[in-house]
């Protein structure tokens, strides 16, 4: 792997050599734990475990699951409550699956607001960013075919209006659609294939995180200050760095085990909170529910889908170019792209939000813009939501098209540390011996 | 997109003509009653349970059905707990499809332990074994998600309120008549009041007035949705106990681990 200079594996004993002769997976292990890692990383750097224990989980739990789910309309309903009360541990099972989910899409937007507000997406780490997104798009429709199989009032009306978006697209909308669903409507088929797929793509984007880390020891971590690690030398990067082993290997783990402190009182004491009271309902296609609405992680992209009320057409004549449904299915596919481009029209040279004064207001205002979109995206569509909706996608639209490329031409950016280990020395002053308290000394 | 426009408008004609009975959420007036297996160390009065499974058995089930629940579950300890052989008895109140040799279709028999209780008699009860959580009394405000985090989901209060709040009023809508009721969305249902107080009598003596009857009709219903409550919250318990063992213990390794780093000598 190259990127920061440090000590690389070398094999010992006889045992060691001759399999490394054969196979350098030792070595892979070794650079992999041993990464140097810039010795100033704060706690929004730590989502990426949890990320990876949550996929874990969900893996482990979801394989558990399927032992005892039967994928069949008639059944699906019936078989998960066979889960709850029958199946050893099995509510608890299903349980942390469920909210598992909500666990894995709170780190994920952490994740990568941590990544936009410290400049992680640019250079050199677009490709780790990119792929990044990707794994976010799979986790999405992952999330949505899962919550499909339960096979509840929400389930059923939540995968008719999904895959409904697909008939809006022009032409071959209407057959996509039917390709989708595996015929006219959401049936059999659709859960099947929905079944099928729930579980395929959990180990692509396995594959896929492998990938994102692979790239990112490639490129090193970036760090709150956004100044890269030294590499003229393996002494100055080690003045910047430190081992990922043991430093934030106890780190991280000690986050995780907070955070699942906090994961197992949800799952315990309020594990339906977070889902709807409607998929308790099985699934009927005869009766609509009254409020068809996303779990909450996908609510700020579905009020992004609903804000666009309006087609585009020839001013002053009735010809319609995009329909407003079509146009909203592009805005929200839309939304994600242009995160995913994000490398590419910011245009400042800075990479962390803390040496970006203006930065820093519009930044805020995104946090506040999606939690709005979050809000908006679960009230019924009726009164100001709407309008507050599309106020909000615009945001999000000229956040990344218009705000990020401007600011990087007209801010003035502060002044940042030459190195990682001046802002980590600057934060961490060396102590006098004598006195014991902090501050080095002046007055002399 | 056409199919799927004509079940829509079907959909909704449907829904309509059915005075909206099958309409879900969306609560009217929900009064946050108490129930002993409310918060972090709630967990199932068995007496209550027990007594909401005779309101069930002589009022509900006349109507509705509770297919979820085996008739053995309501000897679990952690449900109504009842003896096994009272259980095999009770049983035997209700039919179920009779699928041994030589049976024809359509043919019945007593249930027994390892029979699901029947589904609703009629077209337009649903079936009640997950009704406490297919409800929400509790929502809000502005959508913001506030109530539920303090009060709870809100289904077994929901249960009850229904049960308390009818108006008394009165109303035909296309051949049938629906009853005025402050809890229900849209505030007329097209159940009759099943409930008015000292409907069924307990054997203990506990109080059989509208408001108790309905309260541990709403528990029964509640154990019938979650039967796993206790055993659940104890898992959470346990899990919450040793992560934070764990974390105790992870902090002050890492404090240790980090102490050369962050504090530097002269």
């Amino acid at each position: 792997m190259g990127g920061i200079p440090h000590d690389h594996y070398e094999p010992k004993s006889g045992g060691e050599k001759w399999l490394h002769r054969r196979l350098p997976i030792l070595g892979l292990a070794y650079d992999t734990l041993m990464i140097p890692t810039p010795k100033n990383l704060n706690w929004m750097w730590i989502w990426g475990i949890v990320l990876t224990f949550t996929l874990v989980l969900q893996i482990v739990t979801g394989i558990v699951l399927v032992m005892h789910y039967t994928p069949h309309v008639d059944m699906a309903f019936n078989s998960v409550e066979h889960i709850m009360r029958n199946v050893n541990g099995g509510h608890m099972l299903r349980y942390i699956h469920a909210n598992g989910a909500s666990l894995f899409f709170i780190a994920v937007y952490l994740h990568i607001f941590r990544g936009l507000y410290y400049g992680s997406y640019k250079a050199p780490r677009e490709v780790t960013w990119i792929i990044g997104m990707l794994i976010f798009v799979l986790m999405m429709a992952t999330v949505f075919m899962g919550y499909v199989l339960p096979w509840g009032q929400m389930s059923f009306w939540g995968a008719t209006v999904i895959t409904g978006l697909f008939g809006a697209i022009p032409v071959i909308g209407e057959p996509l659609q039917t390709w989708l669903l595996g015929g006219p409507f959401v049936g059999n088929a659709t859960l099947n294939r929905f079944f099928s797929l729930h579980y395929l793509l959990p180990f692509v984007i396995l594959g896929l995180v492998i990938v994102h880390i692979w790239a990112f020891h490639t490129t090193g971590n970036n760090n709150p200050t956004g100044v890269e690690v030294r590499r003229t030398s393996k002494e100055d990067a080690a003045k910047d760095t430190l081992p990922f082993w043991p430093y934030f290997v106890i780190k991280d783990l000690f986050a995780l085990a907070l955070i699942l402190v906090a994961f197992f009182a949800v799952v315990g004491f309020m594990p339906n909170y977070l889902g709807h009271p409607d998929n308790y309902i099985p699934a009927n296609p005869l009766a609509t529910p009254a409020h068809i609405v996303p779990e909450w992680y996908l609510l700020p992209f579905y009020a992004m889908l609903r804000a666009i009320t309006f087609p585009i057409g020839i001013p002053f004549t009735d010809i319609i170019i995009i329909d407003a449904k079509f146009l909203g299915v592009l805005v929200m596919f839309g939304s994600l792209a242009v995160m995913a481009i994000a490398p590419w029209t910011d245009t400042s040279r800075v990479r962390s939000g803390r040496y970006r004064p203006m930065f820093k207001w519009w930044f805020i205002v995104l946090i506040i813009d999606f939690f709005v979109l979050m809000w908006a995206g679960a009230m019924p569509a009726e009164g100001l939501v709407p309008l507050i909706s599309l106020i909000g996608t615009i945001y999000w639209f000229a956040y990344f098209l218009v705000i990020l490329p401007v600011l990087g031409i007209i801010e003035k950016p502060l002044p940042q540390p030459a190195t990682i280990e001046e802002a980590f020395d600057a934060d961490h002053p060396i102590e006098s011996k004598s006195a014991g308290t902090t501050a080095a000394t002046p007055a002399e | 997109m056409t199919i799927l426009k004509t079940l829509r408008t079907a959909v909704a004609a449907l829904v309509l003509a059915t005075g909206g009975a099958w309409a879900a959420g969306g609560a009217g007036y929900v009064e946050d009653y108490d129930f002993s297996f409310e918060g972090p160390f709630g967990s199932y009065d068995q007496l209550q349970l027990q007594r909401g499974l005779k309101v069930y058995h002589e009022i509900c089930s006349a109507c509705h059905g509770l297919e979820q629940v085996y008739f053995r579950n309501l000897t679990d300890p952690n449900g109504p707990g009842l003896p096994e052989d009272q259980v095999r008895e009770f049983a035997k109140n209700y039919f179920v499809a009779d699928d041994s040799f030589g049976a024809q279709p359509g043919d019945t028999r007593e249930a027994g332990l390892p029979d699901q209780f029947p589904g609703s008699a009629l077209e337009n009860a649903p079936d009640l074994s997950l009704m406490a959580k297919a409800r929400a009394g509790f929502s809000g405000p502005y959508g913001l998600g506030t109530n539920q985090l303090f009060k709870g989901m809100g289904g077994p209060e929901y249960i009850a309120s229904l049960l308390t709040h009818y108006t008394g009023s009165e109303r035909e809508e296309a051949g049938t008549i629906l009853y005025g009721n402050e809890t229900f969305s849209g505030g007329y249902i097209g159940m009759a009041p099943p409930l008015w107080g000292e409907d069924v009598v307990f054997d203990d003596g506990s109080p059989n007035d509208l408001e108790s009857l309905s309260k541990d009709v709403a528990a029964f219903l509640m154990w019938s949705a979650e039967p796993k409550l206790n055993q659940r919250k104890h898992a959470g318990l346990v899990g919450v106990l040793i992560l934070g063992l764990l974390t105790v213990l992870l902090y002050f390794t890492n404090k240790k681990l980090w102490y050369n780093v962050k504090h530097r000598k002269e």
